[in-house]
């Protein structure tokens, strides 16, 4: 059966220093920030779709915190703002894809916001159907272990996609090679509108990965220090050619699944008002406060220069030039002769 | 230069490549320890070993998703599906994914891969081991099918598969794995995708087909010439996408009559696309009525040897018409 990580590991004992501790909140301040201001942009008809983020980013940046940037391979689904930006993009990368422009670095204003993918930083592109991308982490992984790499491939999705075939094939193929591989699932308990107890007959997500033959590890998601430790693990034993673990984050997202949702219609206020007593952003926010790392006024300090940082770049994105209608029919395949 | 049938012409083809590229690894059911149901991997365990010839689970659409990642991270998966009629799980991965990853990502990655899929009937397959999904595909931007129907366009076509720098769907007729046999160079060759190749010349009129239909008809052209002094221009369209129009107009421009045989069933078959192209940029150049042969419009082929027989077009039917358009 699946294990637990215990609740408010100290980062000390984790290897993270201040600086690193003040990066990541930074990172979530930034998440939440985009979310904030993607809604704002939304309701003034700026912004079509909007996919978020918020109350997730605990579980995120914690995960994406125990890669390394250029070594290592991301495929996170929608919801990954907070993982993208650990991965590299800037707010600007966000609301390039928002708006549409040419500029966007994950399809150049073919796909639908939050549709990450950049080759430069290894994000792997991926579509709209639920959980296709769990086969191409372990196909990724297959060729990192083949070609003798270090390196792992880490994959996130939502408790839904758990459904799908594709999961199931992903996961069997992954630990039948011990392949280099994080799951990372961030269970929020809604698919859009069914709530868990319609997806599965079981609590725990993470037990489904003694199915395959490799653990399963519960964690709290709210709770960024926590869900990094797991990775952490997670990460030392893909690396050690250990094989792949199943990590399961329990979180909660504050919004609906989209700007076109309505969460009224399957959630009570009061469930979700509940929840919001443990955003992931006041939580470490207080540890950061009782560890000395951080005061009030720098909190605020770290959210007015990210709100402004996010501003700034909103600005830069919305006044990027759109895609040219005639390049439509480009990249079909591989242009040597010229376009297609 | 070596006579071969198309099973030791693809497995021959495979064979060099791996061995002149390390970076391409072989995956599906049945491949490794068994050598594939059908032999072409016979042997590739032995030699390139369990890290590049993977008995994978039975899981297609895991198959398809697997090789998708292997192509994105350095290597050049060509991967089996065992029979064109299990790929279905798999269209999810095939049109969604490998189809549009180029496209998606406004040309940021690309899926150097293929898809090898035994179709087709003949070989008392029934339901679910004789089907013909060319049309399936054909239809996705994004995907280039080919459907070799000799040994030498066998070997050519799956070494250019191999080096192009997106997916490429590869279909072997079971039926002509053992039946056809040809003269295929020893060296490596590649037969360009996307080109259609005139298997036979001829004036009065033009016969368009693939796989084990093209064998049928080169048969039936080979009889009207003798029986009735009349010559057929066979055209192997090789490619299903994308389709080598100018190859087909210029055929059907120089003869004036036109007939598409193809085994899948008829409604909406790749068959109806090249009649289609040819109403559309030559219907001038018509001295007769386009002729359409294909399967019946039933769900398969049975396997009792009269249903199979009933289901696939014979070579005494493509002789009758084509006697008929030839006079018309």
């Amino acid at each position: 059966m699946s294990t637990r990580v215990g609740p408010e590991t100290s980062h000390e004992a984790l290897g993270l220093t201040s600086e690193d501790l003040l990066s990541m909140y930074r990172f979530m301040a930034t998440a939440r920030m985009c979310d904030e201001a993607a809604f704002r942009l939304n309701r003034q008809g700026k912004a079509p779709f909007v996919v978020p983020v918020s109350g997730h980013e605990g579980c995120q940046v914690g995960t994406a915190w125990a890669l390394e940037r250029g070594r290592d391979v991301w495929l996170p689904y929608y919801r990954d703002l907070a993982v993208v930006l650990v991965a590299g993009f800037t707010p600007k990368d966000i609301f390039l894809g928002l708006f549409a422009k040419a500029d966007d670095p994950c399809s150049g204003g073919r796909q639908m916001p939050s549709h990450w993918g950049s080759r430069r930083l290894n994000i792997i592109s991926h579509s709209s159907p639920i959980g296709t991308q769990i086969p191409h982490a372990a196909g990724i992984a297959y060729a990192m272990k083949l070609r003798g790499e270090d390196s792992v491939a880490a994959c996130w999705f939502g408790e839904g996609a758990t459904s799908e075939g594709d999961w199931h094939e992903g996961l069997n193929f992954a630990g039948i090679h011990r392949l280099p591989v994080v799951y990372i699932c961030e269970n929020n308990h809604y698919a859009i509108s069914v709530a868990q107890k319609q997806q599965m007959a079981i609590d725990n997500v993470a037990d489904r990965a003694a199915g395959y033959g490799f653990p399963g590890v519960i964690v709290d998601g709210n709770d960024v220090l926590a869900s990094y430790a797991a990775m952490k693990e997670a990460v030392e034993r893909a690396r050690a050619g250990e094989g792949p673990t199943l990590i399961e984050a329990k979180t909660y997202r504050f919004f609906p699944h989209t700007s076109d949702d309505d969460d009224r219609t399957y959630r009570s206020r009061e469930e979700v008002e509940e929840a919001k007593h443990h955003d992931p952003l006041t939580r470490f926010a207080a540890y950061l406060k009782e560890h000395g790392v951080i005061d009030d006024a720098a909190i605020d300090g770290v959210q007015a220069e990210a709100k402004a940082e996010v501003d700034a770049q909103i600005d830069e994105a919305w006044n990027a030039p759109d895609p040219d209608p005639s390049s439509l029919g480009r990249h079909v395949f591989a242009e040597e002769d010229g376009p297609a | 230069m070596t006579e071969k049938n198309v099973v030791t012409a693809i497995h021959d083809a495979l064979h060099d490549e791996m061995a002149a590229d390390d970076r391409i690894v072989v995956l599906g059911e049945d491949i490794a320890v068994r050598g594939g149901v059908f032999r072409i991997t016979q042997g590739f365990l032995d030699e390139f070993g369990e890290q590049r010839v993977i008995d994978a689970p039975l899981a297609e659409s895991g198959i398809v998703g697997i090789a998708l990642g292997m192509a994105l991270h350095g290597l050049i998966p060509v991967a089996e599906i065992e029979f064109a009629d299990f790929i279905h799980p798999a269209f999810d991965q095939i049109v969604s994914e490998v189809a549009r990853m180029r496209y998606r990502t406004n040309d940021d990655f690309g899926l150097p891969m293929v898809i090898r899929v035994p179709w087709g009937g003949g070989i008392h397959g029934a339901l679910y081991h004789s089907q013909s999904i060319e049309a399936f595909y054909g239809h996705v931007p994004g995907l280039k099918v080919v459907t070799p129907s000799t040994p030498y366009d066998a070997a050519g076509l799956l070494r250019a598969a191999i080096r192009d720098p997106d997916p490429v769907m590869y279909l072997e007729h079971k039926k002509t794995y053992r039946l056809i046999k040809g003269d295929v160079p020893d060296e490596p060759f590649t037969v360009p995708i996307g080109k259609a190749d005139i298997k036979r010349e001829g004036d009065d009129l033009t016969v368009i087909a693939y796989g084990l239909m093209l064998h049928q008809c080169l048969e039936a052209a080979a009889r009207l010439q003798q029986e009735a002094g009349m010559s057929a221009e066979v055209v192997d369209v090789r490619t299903i996408a994308p389709l080598d129009k100018q190859t087909i107009l210029r055929s059907v421009r120089k003869t004036g009559k036109a007939m598409v045989v193809y085994e899948d069933n008829r409604t909406y078959g790749a068959g109806a696309e090249i009649v289609a192209t040819i109403a559309e940029d030559a219907m001038f150049d018509l001295d007769g009525p386009l002729v359409r042969i294909g399967g019946p419009d039933v769900p398969a082929m049975g396997f009792a040897a009269g249903l199979e027989h009933a289901f696939m077009p014979d070579t005494e039917q493509i002789y009758a018409r084509m006697l008929e358009l030839a006079r018309f």
